[in-house]
């Protein structure tokens, strides 16, 4: 499973990434192997206020529909619109192509608090 | 001495461990006469050719304009394919023969309960003087059908425990609709604004939708260690906002509900109802009944308890059944027995009335009929100790193939289960690679129908397995060996990327689910 460092991670496997004040936020390689081929992405509408843990979206794929949960709180400022059309894209680059949104964080520092990429590594070998 | 079930498997009594009838419960896979790939209807269409021919009886022919009014007449005729009959029949008896379906053999597909359907069912349903019968047609003329369908709801009250019914839903998401709106009027009533529904992790899809459908908010309550509903988180969300609890008992994980009598004792308390869904009723029939566990509404299958045929999307049959404080609210006209007074009066002994406070109808006539007839007769053909002895077949079957798998695959709640259970690959993944959906597959090549994989939701790599009481021992075995190679196969060089392969045996092969999915071309003429 990748996992790269650089990162932050949830227990509900989302990714974070400190984007120039910013939080680009998306679901991890461990995230769309479990899910399977995704078909659909429901995007969060920019604009939204968002609370960290609170479900901003949807991933579905022929097995199941999982919610994607917002890992810090602030305000939905770019969506991936790509997905709409390439929903496949969270499977093939999760890390880059696949990115969900990016949050405005009202925390700058919010991200610091979440799993660094050891730990969450430690949590999907378990 | 009693009636032998219809449609049981092996009712032999005793078994020989090992005595094996090679082949047993699985089809051939390989369809009857080749695999070359069937024409839609509309590649056999020649315009101007018909199925029918009629003489002219010197009937005057009268055109559309002057029969439909203008607002409701198309503009085009539908473009219907237009073929022979000799056409017509061959293309689908083809597409007939390239099916899986439970009349070949095993299908043990979890939660779906497709047992054996009995042919004496059929007859009875083709018997003219229920076919030839049009649904408008006055009581007067129609007792005999609402003699069937009042005797079949008393019969279906008897074995649920419960004190009326309505037989009209088309089916289980239906029923589970309906039972919510019955909750809905129920709490209007009395005056009380409730918003939430209860219901487990572990619960079927339908029970989330017909939630929201319904017009309250779910709230999910999380199952135990135990594989059951964890009474303290219930009692955690337990408030006067909830309208109540929607349960299967067996649960999805073919456990029984051990707390059900605490569950039902908490709902009640915040005035709250609880709604039974029927999915897993074959587990007790003749054993326990919902009634007396404390459910209000119980929605049930025919189609699956009650052995009418599905597998196909319909019609089924989703009769609803409730205590009697909600008697007045079912859906209607309803059939009932008249008062004493009428019959006299009309010489009919069976006539259609309206609950004073309906929630309307929920079908468009009183529902579907020819199916209800079926599980009417298949309650007949059984009796009460036939049907006792579904649901014990039903549950050692299970637990035999439970046991018997157990040494290869992992179940992850190691206790006796009900009817059906719950096995995952787990294990076999980490060592070989080999997924549920790689089992499900490569058992269409064995000959049978896969089990229901990835659900319920709450274990990894699920398979869920229900024998059901219609399989004999010899297909048991027969289903458990081939599972066991599977894994085995598994293991050892090429085995993998040959149950990723799977199936190469069937008409069709691995289907691109998810293309499929993004890319749908839902008609003939939708394609590109």
């Amino acid at each position: 499973m990748n996992v790269p460092e650089g990162r932050r991670y949830t227990q509900d496997h989302e990714w974070a990434l400190l984007d120039d004040g910013r939080v680009r936020i998306g679901i991890t390689d461990y995230a769309q192997d479990a899910l399977g081929d995704v078909v659909f992405v429901q995007l969060p509408e920019p604009g939204t206020e968002v609370q960290a843990g609170s479900a901003i979206g949807e991933v579905e794929s022929t097995k199941s529909v999982s919610d994607v949960y917002a890992p810090v709180s602030g305000r939905v400022v770019e969506v991936n619109t790509e997905l709409s059309d390439t929903p496949q894209r969270l499977n093939e680059d999760p890390y880059g192509e696949g990115w969900i949104c990016v949050i405005e964080p009202t925390e700058p520092g919010a991200v610091e608090g979440l799993m660094e990429a050891s730990a969450y590594s430690e949590l999907i070998s378990g | 001495m009693s009636a032998r079930p219809a449609g049981r498997g092996d009712d032999s009594g005793a078994t020989t461990p090992g005595a094996t009838t090679p082949g047993a419960g699985r089809s051939a896979s390989a369809p009857l006469i080749g695999r070359e790939h069937e024409p839609t209807i509309f590649e056999f269409s020649h315009p101007g050719r018909r199925s029918w021919s009629f003489r002219d009886t010197g009937v005057p022919e009268w055109g559309a304009e002057e029969l439909v009014p203008d607002a409701f007449r198309r503009e085009e005729p539908v473009p219907l394919a237009e073929v022979s009959e000799r056409d017509l029949v061959a293309h689908y008896t083809r597409l007939s023969h390239r099916q899986y379906s439970v009349d070949l053999g095993a299908y043990p597909l979890g939660s779906c309960t497709m047992k054996y359907n009995p042919k004496v069912c059929d007859e009875v349903a083709g018997l003219p003087g229920l076919t030839r019968v049009h649904p408008g047609a006055p009581a007067s003329l129609t007792q005999g059908w609402l003699e069937l369908l009042v005797r079949l709801e008393e019969a279906l009250c008897a074995i649920t425990g419960m004190a009326a019914a309505t037989l009209q839903p088309a089916a289980g998401a239906a029923g589970e609709l309906t039972g919510l709106l019955l909750m809905r009027a129920w709490h209007e009533q009395g005056g009380r604004q409730r918003r939430r529904v209860i219901i487990p992790d572990s619960a079927h899809g339908t029970n989330p939708a017909s939630v929201t459908l319904g017009g309250y908010e779910v709230t999910t309550v999380p199952s135990d260690a135990r594989g059951c509903v964890d009474l303290a988180a219930l009692r955690a969300v337990l408030d006067e906002e909830v309208a109540g609890i929607m349960l299967t008992n067996p649960n999805t994980l073919g456990l029984f509900e051990e707390d059900i009598v605490e569950m039902a004792a908490a709902v009640h308390e915040v005035g709250g109802l609880l709604y039974y869904d029927g999915a897993n009723l074959n587990a007790i029939l003749g054993v326990t009944r919902p009634g007396d566990m404390g459910f209000d509404i119980v929605h049930m299958n025919l189609h699956k308890t009650f052995a009418t045929p599905h597998g196909g999307g319909g019609p089924g049959a989703g009769p609803v059944a409730v205590s009697p404080r909600l008697v007045p609210f079912l859906p209607g006209p309803r059939p009932v027995r008249r008062a004493p007074e009428d019959a006299d009066a009309t010489g009919d002994a069976y006539g259609w009335a309206m609950p004073p406070r309906s929630i309307g109808r929920v079908h468009g006539w009183h529902g579907n009929a020819l199916v209800l007839a079926r599980a009417y007769a298949y309650i007949l053909a059984n009796g009460g100790d036939g049907l006792r002895q579904v649901a014990d077949a039903a549950v050692l079957n299970a637990n035999w193939l439970r046991q018997r798998l157990s040494r290869t695959y992992d179940i992850p709640f190691d206790r006796p289960s009900m009817h059906e259970f719950v096995a995952s690959t787990s294990s076999l993944k980490k060592r070989t690679g080999l997924r549920a959906l790689d089992v499900a597959k490569r058992l269409l090549e064995e000959g049978f129908h896969a089990p229901t994989v990835y659900f319920p939701l709450i274990v990894d790599e699920a398979l869920m397995i229900e024998p059901t009481e219609t399989e004999s021992p010899q297909t048991l075995e027969e289903l458990a060996a081939a599972l066991e190679r599977i894994a085995e196969a598994a293991g050892t060089e090429g085995g993998l990327d040959d149950a990723h392969a799977a199936p190469r045996t069937t008409p069709v092969g691995r289907v691109d689910e998810a293309r499929a999915a993004r890319q749908l071309i839902p008609t003939y003429d939708a394609r590109p």
